[in-house]
């Protein structure tokens, strides 16, 4: 009797151990500062869901994309949450590469219905959301306040290209080191590429026809590259064709450019106790020229469970505390309202204390509702995505068109050249895929 | 006259050597640099010389990162795969050295041509096989893969190295009654020992500086200081002295052993060099 006593005490005791395990999911993520600030809230999580621990790996934004491409491809399982944009949920989520987030779309606690419209859309498929969205940006206008009022200029909320060209011609100060503008130049498909392509959107130029045809030899392509180039040979800074992000960052925390067109997160940096003209930028909307199109882009780095996951009931628990709006609120009580990822829920837009603590807030929120993947150029396309085209061959072709681009900006091809290039590259690559 | 010529010939190519030395050097000199300051000082143009020095990046690099692990996971890797591959070349390069047949030569080539092919081009077979055996994101798994990516070059130092050696004392091993074993232990092995010691250590190099492999097969549990570095880069944010902080912390080790076996390494890769 008292032996089974034991054995029974023993097997109990084995059993709550068993089931005392946590359970360890992995994610995968990019190197920022909102990513590595939740990894810092870690504890949060845990605490509301014990029994579930977190294992982060972080990479570098395109080894990222690599590695997390080969795990979903292959149905590795090496990872339960990935951190992937706008450009891979769409295509992912047609391969039935990613798990439908229906629950947390019928959650009422989660209020889906909150997401921005335009994140939501670029996250969805059919009306299905795939991913959850942890932060979302579009592109707009930073630009000296008291540059321009030297120039002699005043910025409008919405200005034209036409309107940003003068201005950076006058703002230009090679004397000083100042530059008119600063604009992405090196070669890539998420650098020049993504600049580019958003850019000749307001031009009313587009990548394909409907017929799937590329489109670089149409005048749209050749006025929107012939204004690039000629804008940066007056006005940008030498050797442009180097600078991507955190060049023209660094350039315009030091007092070099009058103007930057480029991701609204930018907008926290510059206006940071690290810059020295954060007393001193103002914001307004990507350009355009009157076609019903601003040169904006929209992107969100999103929070998806891969389908080869085995562990998907515990990651949708992390993906619905890592979006949800306790989150925002719980970064806030922790760093302030000015550090909570931006770009996602439209209620963070209706709060006050938010609002006040992000002069850029506005102007984000109206970037974002600006651009419309769904339907991105003047002109009818086949294809979804503002500054991309969300087919799996995008990488590669974007990559080569963006070297003929930057080798416009260089010098080494002319216009045209690159322009000439650029189709049969296109061209020659869309057909071997078959379209 | 003779003796002054000889002389400036010598002040030179030393003036020559340190000038090519200190060029090489920079990159790695620069990346320390840019350790010690501030993002700030680190994107500043003109680029400073003279800053504040601060050991700032550095603690946030242990704060944020499991240092540790990673370090572990490198020794792991770097010195399994490398002890692993030296057991199965020192035994190929033997045979083809001493006992060659008249296909040695297209063997050698073969595995030399394997070298060749873009890793990529193997990539998804690899990670299959590894998914399907258990081994994805373990470092059992990196340490077979890192010592067949290394093999050939191995199997060809060693093979080089033997050569040199004359096959007329092995036969006389033979002839004293030494058995295979002791022929390769007692006999070859000591002869062969700098060229043995330089290719462990210039493996040992390879194998710790390798990133192909061991960020793609690696995720949260074998991954070495390569994921470490990629961790702390970024398109969209000011990551230079933090990177640089991270990158100096990694090759430390490696580079410390370099420093303290230059002797070794010289000896072994001139090995034969000048008869």
């Amino acid at each position: 009797m008292k032996l089974s006593s034991i054995l029974i005490g023993a097997c109990s005791v084995l059993a709550l151990g068993a089931t005392a395990q946590a359970e360890t999911i992995t994610i995968a993520t990019v190197n920022n500062g909102d990513m590595i600030r939740m990894q810092g809230l870690t504890a949060d999580f845990t605490a509301k869901n014990p029994g579930i621990e977190l294992e982060w790996v972080t990479l570098e934004e395109n080894i990222l994309r690599q590695r997390v491409t080969t795990d979903v491809a292959t149905n590795g399982g090496q990872f339960d949450v990935m951190t992937i944009g706008t450009y891979e949920v769409p295509i992912w989520a047609k391969q039935g590469w990613l798990v439908p987030l229906t629950a947390l779309q019928d959650d009422p606690v989660y209020d889906a219905a909150d997401i921005l419209p335009a994140i939501a859309g670029g996250l969805s498929v059919d009306g299905t959301l795939y991913a959850a969205p942890f932060y979302g940006e579009s592109s707009m206008v930073m630009y000296r306040t008291d540059l321009m009022e030297k120039a002699g200029l005043s910025m409008p909320d919405a200005p034209t290209w036409d309107f940003i060209a003068d201005a950076a011609r006058k703002m230009t100060d090679r004397d000083e080191g100042i530059n008119g503008i600063c604009l992405r130049g090196k070669a890539g498909w998420g650098e020049n590429g993504a600049f580019i392509t958003a850019m000749s959107n307001s031009f009313g130029a587009r990548w394909f026809d409907e017929e799937w045809n590329a489109q670089f030899d149409q005048p749209e392509w050749k006025a929107t590259l012939d204004f690039y180039v000629g804008l940066m040979n007056d006005a940008g800074p030498a050797g442009a064709s180097s600078n991507g992000f955190n060049e023209n960052l660094a350039l315009f925390q030091q007092g070099k450019c009058g103007m930057w067109i480029d991701a609204t997160v930018a907008a926290s940096f510059v206006t940071s106790g690290d810059s020295t003209v954060a007393d001193k930028v103002g914001f307004a909307l990507a350009p355009d020229n009157g076609l019903g199109k601003r040169a904006n882009w929209l992107w969100a780095w999103s929070l998806a469970i891969p389908s080869g996951s085995q562990k998907q009931d515990a990651a949708a628990k992390f993906v619905s505390w890592a979006t949800d709006k306790a989150y925002l609120e719980l970064v806030a009580s922790k760093e302030g309202w000015a550090a909570v990822p931006p770009g996602t829920r439209t209620s963070l837009y209706e709060n006050p204390e938010y609002l006040a603590a992000a002069p850029f807030a506005k102007m984000t929120l109206e970037s974002i509702n600006a651009a419309d993947p769904t339907n991105p150029t003047v002109k009818p396309v086949p294809y979804v995505g503002v500054q991309f085209v969300a087919i799996p061959e995008f990488q590669g072709i974007a990559n080569n068109v963006g070297q003929q681009f930057a080798a416009a900006l260089a010098g080494t091809k002319t216009v045209d050249e690159a322009l000439a290039e650029a189709q049969n590259i296109t061209t020659r690559e869309m057909r071997a895929a078959g379209y | 006259m003779a003796r002054k010529v000889t002389l400036q010939r010598k002040l030179g190519f030393t003036a020559l050597a340190w000038f090519l030395g200190c060029i090489m050097f920079f990159p790695i000199f620069w990346m320390i640099l840019t350790s010690f300051k501030t993002e700030i000082d680190a994107i500043a143009s003109p680029p400073l010389v003279f800053f504040q020095a601060t050991w700032e990046n550095y603690q946030l690099v242990l704060n944020q990162s499991d240092y540790l692990k990673y370090f572990g996971n490198s020794v792991v890797i770097a010195g399994g795969s490398t002890i692993l591959a030296l057991l199965v070349a020192i035994p190929s390069a033997w045979s083809m050295a001493f006992s060659p047949t008249r296909h040695t030569k297209d063997v050698l080539m073969w595995m030399l041509s394997t070298k060749m092919m873009p890793p990529v081009g193997v990539l998804v077979p690899i990670y299959l096989m590894l998914k399907y055996l258990g081994l994805l994101d373990t470092r059992t798994g990196l340490v077979i893969i890192m010592m067949l990516i290394n093999l050939p070059i191995i199997i060809w130092m060693l093979y080089t190295y033997f050569k040199e050696i004359p096959s007329e004392i092995l036969e006389a091993s033979r002839m004293d009654g030494a058995v295979l074993w002791k022929e390769i232990v007692y006999v070859l092995l000591p002869m062969a020992l700098p060229g043995i010691a330089s290719t462990l250590l210039l493996n040992l190099i390879l194998a710790w500086n390798e990133a192909f492999w061991t960020l793609n097969l690696t995720a949260a549990n074998a991954a070495p200081l390569t994921a470490f570095i990629a961790s702390y880069s970024s398109p969209e944010g000011l990551f230079w002295s933090k990177l640089s902080a991270a990158s100096t912390m990694a090759i430390a080790p490696i580079m410390v052993l370099g420093w303290f076996s230059q002797k070794q390494l010289v000896t072994g890769l001139t090995f034969g060099a000048v008869k």
